[in-house]
Order: C-alpha cells, then sequence, then structure tokens
C-alpha cells in the first residue's frame, strides 16, 4: 500500500487512541494499560505473516519464539485484565487499595 | 464450487475487512475499559478483536504455504498458549504489575525478532530492502529490543530478583548516550551496508543493553510507570512493523496501544505527583527518585 496512506491511517488511529482514554478514573489505570498491553500482542500477527516464507532452520526458530512470545503477551494479557476487572467488579473497594499499592 | 469459495475467503479485500471489523472492536473494547462498569465487557470485546485477526490472518492466501509452516505456527500458538494461561491465572493479584511487565516484555521481543527474520529474508534474498520497509523495520527492532530488556528488568525489580532500590553505574547518562548513538548510528550503516552481524550487535544487543541501563536506576514505586510507558513502546514497534509488512491490522493496533499508553503513562505519573521526564531522569539526577517513590509506596 501507499506510504503516505499508511501514515494517513497512522496519524488518524494516533488521534484515536489519544480520544479514547482522555479521561479514566485512578482506579482503572493499571487494567487499562493491561488491556492496552493484551492489544499490542497483534504482534503476533507479524510472525504468522512472515514465518511462512522464512528459509532455514535459524529464521524458523527465530519467529516459533516470535510467535509463543506474541500469543503469550496476547492470551496472558487479556486474562490478567480480566482477573484484575473481576475483583474490581465484585468489590471495589478491595481493588482501590490494590491500585494505591501498585 | 470450493475453489471458488477459497478464493473469496482469502480475497485481500475480504482480509481487510475482517482487520476493520477487529480494529472497531479493539476502539470499542478500549473505550469500554475507561469506565468502571463497562470495563469487564471491553476487554472481552476487544479478546474478540483479537481473535478475528489472527483468523483473518491465518487464512491469507500463502501465509501457510506447507505442512511445515502450519505446524511451526501451531506449536508457537500451542505454547505461548499453554505459558500464557497458567501465568496468568496462578499469579497473585498483588504481583499483577510485574506480570503485565512480564506480558509487555515479551510482546516488544517479539517485535524485534519478526524485525531479524524480515531482516535475515531480505539478505537471503539478496535484495535491498526499500527504505519504506527498511526504516520502519530497524526502528521497530530497536524500540522492540529497548521494550523487552526494559521490562524484563522492571519485572526483576518488582518481583525482588533484583534490588528495588535504583542501581547506578558512574556516567550512566554517558554511557546510555553512547548506545543509542550505536544503535542509530548501526541502523544508519545498514542502510547502505547489509550486514547482519551489525543489525544483531549493533541494532538488538546496543539497543537491549540500553533498555537494561534505563530501567536499572528507576526506583520500585515508579516502575508502573514506567511499565506504562514501555507499553506504549512496544505499540509503536507493533505500529513500525505494520508498515514494514504492509498489514493495517498492526499499524492500527499498534498506534492506538502507543498513543493511549503514552497518555496513560502522563495519567499515572500525575496521579502520583510525579512528572514522566523527572522520573526517566531520577536515575541521572540523585537520589529524589527513590525517595519520592519510597513516600508513595
Amino acid at each position: 500500500m501507499d506510504l503516505v496512506i499508511q501514515l494517513t491511517i497512522l496519524v488518524l488511529a494516533a488521534f484515536v487512541g489519544i480520544e479514547v482514554i482522555s479521561k479514566i478514573p485512578n482506579t482503572l489505570h493499571t487494567p487499562l494499560m493491561s488491556g492496552t498491553n493484551a492489544i499490542h500482542g497483534i504482534v503476533v500477527l507479524g510472525g504468522l505473516l512472515v514465518i511462512g516464507h522464512a528459509e532455514g532452520v535459524l529464521s524458523k526458530t527465530i519467529l516459533v519464539i516470535a510467535i509463543i512470545f506474541g500469543t503469550i503477551n496476547v492470551v496472558g494479557g487479556f486474562l490478567v485484565t480480566d482477573r484484575m476487572l473481576g475483583m474490581f467488579k465484585r468489590k471495589p473497594a478491595v481493588a482501590e487499595k490494590a491500585e494505591g499499592g501498585s | 464450487m470450493t475453489t471458488l469459495a477459497t478464493a473469496f475467503y482469502q480475497e485481500r479485500d475480504f482480509i481487510n475487512a475482517l482487520y476493520l471489523v477487529a480494529i472497531i472492536l479493539f476502539i470499542v473494547g478500549l473505550r469500554g475499559l475507561t469506565g468502571p462498569h463497562t470495563a469487564v465487557q471491553g476487554n472481552k470485546i476487544a479478546a474478540v478483536g483479537m481473535l478475528i485477526a489472527v483468523v483473518a490472518t491465518l487464512i491469507g492466501e500463502g501465509v501457510i504455504p506447507d505442512g511445515e509452516t502450519a505446524l511451526l505456527i501451531a506449536v508457537g500458538v500451542i505454547v505461548g498458549t499453554a505459558v500464557g494461561i497458567p501465568s496468568a491465572l496462578q499469579v497473585k493479584m498483588t504481583a499483577m504489575p510485574q506480570m503485565v511487565a512480564l506480558f509487555n516484555g515479551v510482546g516488544g521481543g517479539a517485535v524485534a525478532l519478526i524485525a531479524w527474520a524480515e531482516y535475515r529474508h531480505a539478505l537471503h534474498l539478496g535484495v535491498d530492502l526499500e527504505e519504506k520497509v527498511l526504516i520502519p523495520t530497524l526502528f521497530a527492532a530497536i524500540i522492540g529490543s529497548i521494550s523487552f530488556w526494559g521490562s524484563n528488568i522492571a519485572f526483576a525489580k518488582l518481583q525482588e530478583i533484583l534490588s528495588g532500590k535504583p542501581i547506578k553505574l558512574p556516567g550512566q547518562q554517558l554511557i546510555n548516550v553512547l548506545l543509542l548513538l550505536v544503535a542509530v548510528g548501526s541502523a544508519a550503516a545498514i542502510a547502505s551496508v547489509d550486514s547482519e552481524l551489525l543489525f544483531v550487535l549493533g541494532i538488538l544487543v546496543a539497543a537491549g543493553i540500553l533498555g537494561n541501563m534505563v530501567v536499572l536506576p528507576i526506583g520500585g514505586a515508579d516502575m508502573p510507570v514506567v511499565i506504562s510507558l514501555l507499553n506504549a513502546f512496544t505499540g509503536l514497534s507493533a505500529a513500525a512493523a505494520g508498515i514494514a509488512l504492509d498489514n493495517n491490522a498492526l499499524i492500527v493496533a499498534g498506534i492506538i496501544v502507543g498513543a493511549s499508553g503514552t497518555i496513560l503513562t502522563n495519567l499515572m505519573a500525575v496521579a502520583m505527583n510525579r512528572s514522566v521526564p523527572s522520573i526517566i531522569a531520577g536515575g541521572f539526577g540523585g537520589g529524589d527518585a527513590a525517595a519520592a517513590g519510597g513516600g508513595d509506596g
């Protein structure tokens, strides 16, 4: 795709990212960090896209590790966020305490 | 009939349409995460978006050219899931920040490794990568490597594998500047000279040491802010990888995390009555970072 179109998408998406989280309560800082952390696990797509044309054992090993890393990022990220929020939902007082201590 | 159906599903437009659905779900999910009543739902919506993005990628034409690739992908996904699920479920609530640091670190590591593999591929083919691909690849390698090693140090400090107190070397500021110059200089050199050794040592290793050196001087109480900053870094590196690989989902999801992560880092610092520059520079300037941080924890 044209670089200029990609940069347009990039800049507009950056504004979306800024707008989406302009106002959030302090208690949600850590879950939001964890949630965005899970979303950048999308890098796993890069590993999936490149491994098909990789040559040689070293390249393939590098990419399998990359896919393992990316999958850990996605799976672990969403699960940890869910656990944080689950606690937050049931016992807000405990969640606030945990937030303060983090 | 089957061939026709397959051809349709492998259409690039179809895959990009699925990416669009995934991106919408990410934004809606992220929006949900900003409110206490919608947060649980928001996280799940974003997870569905991720599943769609992964499936859309796998059905792409030529993504799985042979059985060996299918096997390698299966091994990667299964091992990653087998490691990710138990670590996320077993971690204690009090240990959450360092777990996020670890998950963030592997994400940054994945970006750096993908950039390395992509560079090896170009060397193997004997073609020069065009600037549009080479520059974001090198950027992704540098930022990804910083994020991986920085996050590991953040994890080690919060987990008390390393001391939570600031760890400093004499002349650290100068060393950091030199390391950054080595990484950027190597990137500039690679634009004209093909060298895998230069890529690995000059970029991945130098940026990795820089990641260590930047986080080591930071006190334990300031660490959540640093993790958030590294989180934004990984998002940025993912967006760069997206430009190199010509992939919309990576560009948009990466930059959304990069942008929102930067704002979030600032909000977290303000909530702690600190500023981001003072936290990062805290290690250079003396003991005040530790003192201020200690009272907060």
